[in-house]
């Protein structure tokens, strides 16, 4: 029997965004076990929905994480409308999918860039996040932030896109949509990023489904689960159709995410055609009582959003289980029995965010 | 798009037997999710399944035992973890107990007194 | 492996050795804002009526409003540009316009003076 010895991984990494830290248990250069541990990061902003009103809280809501912000207040929203039994405008329930899906574009840019990155494929990683800087000022222009935009808001949206933005941001997706075309080729025929990805953490879809993967991670399995089917805010008009890939390795989840960019450019497209006129939010009256479980499909995978409340202007609860939290245990599965060299490009593929996880 | 979403309660005695149930019925572990009240936990297990999903309540008392689920549902480790460190919730048998060291924190159960 | 192809990332490469740079040589260059852009909040002092909505509304808790001495006072170290106060103010006297704040070394708040509502008779 080989030696077994223990090395530490993270929370400082060269690979790691954030910080995670692994103790990974290895025979030679093979990994047997890996136990991870997190917390470097709480805020117990989960705690702070008793203190805040709920309507100030979708600003703490959206801070939760800088990449996914855009849908942490469009999940706390739609929880808290939900038991006061709020209808948002159409109007509203459009723009939000819009900055929805151009947030799903980013996420996945950012995502693949640091994909490159892990990979050593410098270039490509310069590229890829050249690209995102396009959506990032598109976000600037319509929300007045690149990363926060505070314009969710109990009821709709505070801030109205006129048609000459909504002209800007199709003509800018025209361009981003050719620019994307060579990033695309190099990710999924490129000889040394094959050599690196194809084959690599396989997580087959009953160990997926076991393990309670979700999001693209779930997808690249097999199953063809999108939260966004469910039709909350305009995904009942559009067209969807999910992506899926049948390996589970590392090269399907590149390839899922990838399509997924296509799927959101083609339903922003959509958005802007079929944007109805009218108001972007109704005033709110009262406060909420009851709970409900809200599910949003973030760039990451199926996030779910908890909120009870007590009839008084601040809530009892809110939960806020993430994407990550859930992909934490396959990532350990698929950990077990992979080369050293292979660790931190696996635990790249699930998107880590470990804000989201703690928050 | 029609889908069930819908929270049962249930007691501690069908406790495990409701999970083994779900687990039988493919049903993917959601979330837990463990809220304070008065003299007590209430519990919720989320379990999904295709589009559906369905919450297990159970309430319990501060100072009562829930069995961990753990060795149904191996990826429940983190959040039971996290409930048990938040909240003090008194969670047994647990496969991986991080023994309120998961966030790395000062305060010991911040989250079980209000305000 | 008919998927394979080699170099295929050599034509961006070369076409990017010849293409402006994407980003903007800030600081020899400005920085371009856009007229959305959530810099810092200003406040029309003479439109303000010290009703404290903002204050209360404020989720970080920057803003102190004074009713007796008439003033309003921003933390601007604490103010993280959501633009809740703005949203709430009932006379639209707060205002979020571009350009952020500028670096300091010590913390200190802004003061601005404003009119206070007349007192009741």
């Amino acid at each position: 029997m080989a030696k077994r010895s223990i090395v530490p991984f993270g929370p400082q990494h060269p690979v790691l965004p954030e910080p995670v830290h692994l103790d990974l248990v290895l025979e030679d250069e093979v990994v047997v076990e890996a136990i991870p541990s997190i917390g470097f990061i709480h805020r117990g902003l989960e705690k702070l929905v008793e203190k805040k009103d709920f309507k100030q809280y979708v600003y703490i809501a959206e801070r939760v994480c800088g990449i996914c912000s855009c849908g942490h207040g469009m999940g706390y929203c739609e929880a808290v409308e939900n038991v006061m039994g709020i209808q948002v405008p159409r109007r509203g329930a459009y723009l939000r999918t819009i900055w929805e899906e151009m947030s799903r574009v980013h996420s996945h840019l950012l995502w693949l860039g640091l994909l490159a990155d892990a990979m050593g494929f410098e270039s490509l990683f310069m590229e890829s996040w050249r690209l995102r800087e396009k959506i990032l000022d598109m976000f600037d222009a319509t929300t007045g932030g690149r990363i926060i935009f505070s314009v969710m808001c109990v009821g709709g949206v505070s801030k109205d896109m006129d048609s000459s933005m909504l002209k800007g941001i199709s003509d800018t997706i025209k361009t981003m949509e050719e620019e994307f075309v060579p990033i695309m080729e190099t990710f999924l025929r490129d000889y040394s990023v094959q050599a690196r990805l194809k084959g690599v953490g396989v997580l087959p879809l009953k160990q997926a489904r076991l393990l309670g993967a979700v999001g693209p991670m779930l997808r690249a399995s097999g199953e063809e689960y999108d939260c966004r089917r469910l039709g909350y805010e305009a995904y009942n008009d559009l067209d969807l159709q999910i992506i899926t890939s049948t390996e589970g390795d590392c090269y399907a989840r590149c390839e899922v995410r990838l399509k997924e960019i296509l799927q959101s450019f083609s339903l922003i497209r959509q958005a802007i055609d079929k944007i109805p006129q009218g108001d972007i939010n109704i005033p709110v009256k009262g406060n909420p009582s009851g709970e409900y479980f809200a599910r949003i499909e973030q760039p990451r995978g199926e996030a779910i959003y908890y909120i009870k409340g007590n009839g008084t202007k601040f809530l009892d609860r809110f939960r806020l289980r993430t994407p990550t939290t859930s992909n934490i245990p396959p990532m350990v599965e698929m950990l077990k029995g992979c080369q050293m060299a292979d660790v931190p490009l696996l635990i790249l593929t699930i998107d880590p965010c470990i804000s989201c996880t703690e928050r | 798009m029609e889908y069930i979403n819908e929270i049962r309660p249930i007691s501690m005695d069908e406790f495990l037997a409701q999970v083994i149930t779900m687990k039988m019925e493919d049903w993917r572990l959601a979330q837990i999710c463990a809220a304070r009240l008065e003299d007590g936990y209430e519990m919720s297990y989320s379990f999904c399944k295709d589009y559906n999903m369905v919450t297990l309540r159970l309430v319990v008392g501060t100072e009562d035992k829930i069995p961990s689920i753990t060795q149904i549902y191996s990826c429940a480790f983190i959040q039971e973890n996290e409930a048990s460190e938040l909240f003090g919730v008194k969670i047994e048998n647990l496969s991986m107990d991080y023994h309120r060291k998961l966030y790395r924190i000062d305060a010991e159960t911040p989250f079980k007194e209000k305000g | 492996m008919d998927n394979v192809k080699f170099l295929t990332f050599a034509r961006t490469a070369i076409k990017n050795m010849f293409s402006k740079p994407a980003t903007v040589g800030y600081p020899y260059e400005p920085a371009k804002f856009t007229q959305r852009s959530r810099g810092h909040v200003e406040i029309a002092g003479d439109q303000c009526i010290c009703c404290g909505m903002c204050m209360r509304s404020c989720p970080p808790g920057a803003i102190l409003v004074d009713r007796k001495a008439g003033t309003w006072t921003i933390n601007r170290f604490d103010c993280v540009q959501c633009g809740s106060c703005v949203s709430v103010c009932p006379k639209k006297c707060l205002s979020i316009v571009p350009g952020y704040t500028s670096p300091q070394n010590h913390m200190e708040s802004e003061t601005f003076k404003a009119s206070p509502l007349p007192a009741k008779h």
